[in-house]
């Protein structure tokens, strides 16, 4: 049925530390973007802030960041916060806070815990239509209507996407799956190194098509370093965050050149759990 | 210890629409003259062009205005100031920059008055400070560096006006990072003479979000929220006022600046 539309779900993994106004037109793109190949049909955004654990420097408390998200998103309909991730005891790779979303899209009524959120077996895979089909091969162990189940994707910029290839940040497994099985959407300024970074590995070649690029032609490098950074000089952040964020941070002083200084030395929490294990030397290319 | 010059910061432009770059323009300039220690902010003014002005796909300044002042709610020193686009027909920015300066000495005037009235009444020590000659303030003509670079563009400003803004008044001049306006200065005679009231502040969170852009994104049936306030993306939408024909208006035209010096300059063309 060539009427019938892929429903997307829009997943933002990230420090929102604080939430900008880049993040927020992030996933107005990529709805703009799947909207008009036709093909697919945007039906809810998720900004997923990383728990502490995560230990990067500087990261704020993840009360206030998912605070801020949700004040960010209020008026939103469509785009919502989800704190599982940042209420885990430990940091969570990104391909559980995947998987972990798409169960829930699933079964709704199932809360999943951690070991609950197991890998995805053929269920995810989107079936691709041979051109005169018109129903699906129904397969015993698939859910009976294969068309209605959303893809989550994962939503990011370049930066995240090229941070694949920094050792020892993610496992090549995870990669795999991730584009694999999810798929990514990835906003890149004009004139970025994307395409190349993808040509140059050859497993993100082998999945390009389930690696959406988009193109932001209004540049607009409002960075949560930068605003931090603005902040700590006692400079106005007005209009690059919602007000309301803006509005919380000055209330709640949030940033400081003592919270810049937090974790200060410590390694990343996938840096330290990757680095012992010699399996992931395997690189990217 | 010395007192702050106050400062009023001036933007004229089209607005068409009003975006969070234009704000953010406001807000930079600010932080700038407050941390040269010698200045203090008191008002930003934001003054929309006259339909006049003969621009591509300029829409009614009745709009303009509107959308501005809901982008304005928000802010506690800026506001919108209708005056040129209520004039007869397009006016040089010189002449707005006059209008709005002299504005401003009429304002401190009447205050004054109002001082000396109620100090005839009340006599309290606290007041006598402010019966002192307050500083006059400043008006400066806000701007991105691009604005710099049309002084350049034959026929679209009289020499005289140039020389006028930077030497009465002064610029307060957005750059962002990777572009050098100051080299530009240096080229020019009379901008390198009165550099010291030309304010270069450089914007490092680049946030280059274009009105034609905006409104590009909007035929298309593009998002453009985010990029510019919430309220003005309602108003744009209620009045359904950026279509395919709104951009056409104007299409053809020269501006109005240029239409004015061709003639002044080039008397003998038929």
């Amino acid at each position: 049925d060539p009427d019938r539309k892929t429903e997307v779900v829009l997943l933002a993994c990230g420090s929102f530390n604080p939430i900008t106004n880049m993040h927020l037109r992030l996933f107005e793109l990529a709805k703009d973007y799947f909207h008009e190949t036709g093909k697919y049909k945007v039906i809810k955004g998720i900004i997923s802030p990383v728990g502490d654990a995560y230990k990067k420097k500087g990261l704020i408390s993840a009360n206030h960041r998912v605070t801020m998200a949700k004040l960010a998103t209020k008026n939103s309909d469509w785009v919502e916060v989800d704190d599982w991730e940042s209420c885990q005891s430990e940091w969570l790779e990104t391909l559980k806070v995947l998987r972990y979303h798409h169960q829930k899209l699933l079964s709704p009524d199932v809360t999943n815990s951690l070991p609950d959120a197991v890998p995805l077996t053929k269920l995810g895979r989107k079936r691709k239509q041979e051109p005169n089909r018109h129903h699906p091969i129904k397969k015993k162990n698939q859910s009976p209507d294969v068309k209605s189940v959303p893809q989550v994707k994962l939503l990011c910029g370049s930066d995240m996407l090229e941070s694949f290839g920094i050792p020892n940040l993610w496992k090549l497994e995870d990669i795999t799956e991730i584009v694999e099985k999810h798929g990514l959407v990835c906003i890149s300024r004009a004139g970025n190194n994307v395409q190349k970074f993808i040509y140059e590995s050859d497993i993100l070649w082998r999945h390009k098509n389930n690696i959406h690029l988009v193109e932001e032609w209004i540049t607009n490098d409002i960075s949560s370093t930068k605003i931090r950074r603005a902040l700590r000089r006692g400079q106005s952040i007005r209009y690059l965050v919602p007000d309301v964020v803006r509005a919380y941070i000055e209330k709640n002083n949030l940033y400081s050149p003592e919270s810049e200084d937090r974790n200060a030395g410590v390694v990343l929490a996938p840096l330290q759990k990757h680095a012992s294990d010699s399996k992931n030397q395997q690189a990217l290319n | 210890m010395k007192s702050r010059i106050p400062v009023i910061l001036l933007a004229c432009g089209s607005f068409n629409p009003t975006t969070n770059m234009h704000l953010r323009l406001f807000e930079l300039a600010r932080d700038h003259l407050h941390q040269t220690g010698r200045y203090q902010v008191i008002e930003g003014i934001m003054s929309p062009v006259n339909d006049n002005y003969g621009k591509k796909g300029l829409v009614s300044a009745r709009h303009r205005i509107a959308m501005a002042k809901l982008a304005l709610e928000t802010s506690d020193w800026i506001r919108v100031d209708p005056w040129e686009s209520e004039q007869e027909t397009w006016t040089e920015t010189v002449k707005v920059l006059r209008h709005h300066y002299n504005e401003s000495l009429r304002v401190l005037q009447s205050k004054k008055e109002f001082m000396r009235n109620k100090h005839a009444t009340e006599r309290t020590t606290g007041d006598s400070l402010s019966c002192q000659q307050p500083v006059l303030p400043e008006l400066k003509l806000l701007c991105g560096a691009d604005f710099l670079q049309t002084f350049k563009t034959p026929n679209l400003w009289k020499e005289e006006h140039i020389k006028e803004i930077v030497e009465k008044f002064g610029l307060v001049c957005i750059s962002r990072a990777g572009s050098d306006p100051s080299q530009y200065i240096k080229e020019s005679e009379l901008l390198a003479k009165f550099q010291h009231n030309i304010f270069l502040v450089k914007e490092w969170i680049q946030n280059e979000i274009s009105a034609t852009q905006i409104r590009s994104a909007l035929c298309r049936g593009l998002s453009v929220k985010y990029l510019i306030p919430d309220s003005v993306i309602s108003y744009i939408a209620h009045h359904n006022i950026y279509t395919e024909d709104s951009e056409r208006k104007n299409e053809g035209d020269l501006l109005q600046p240029l239409k004015l010096h061709n003639t002044t300059i080039n008397p003998l063309n038929d």
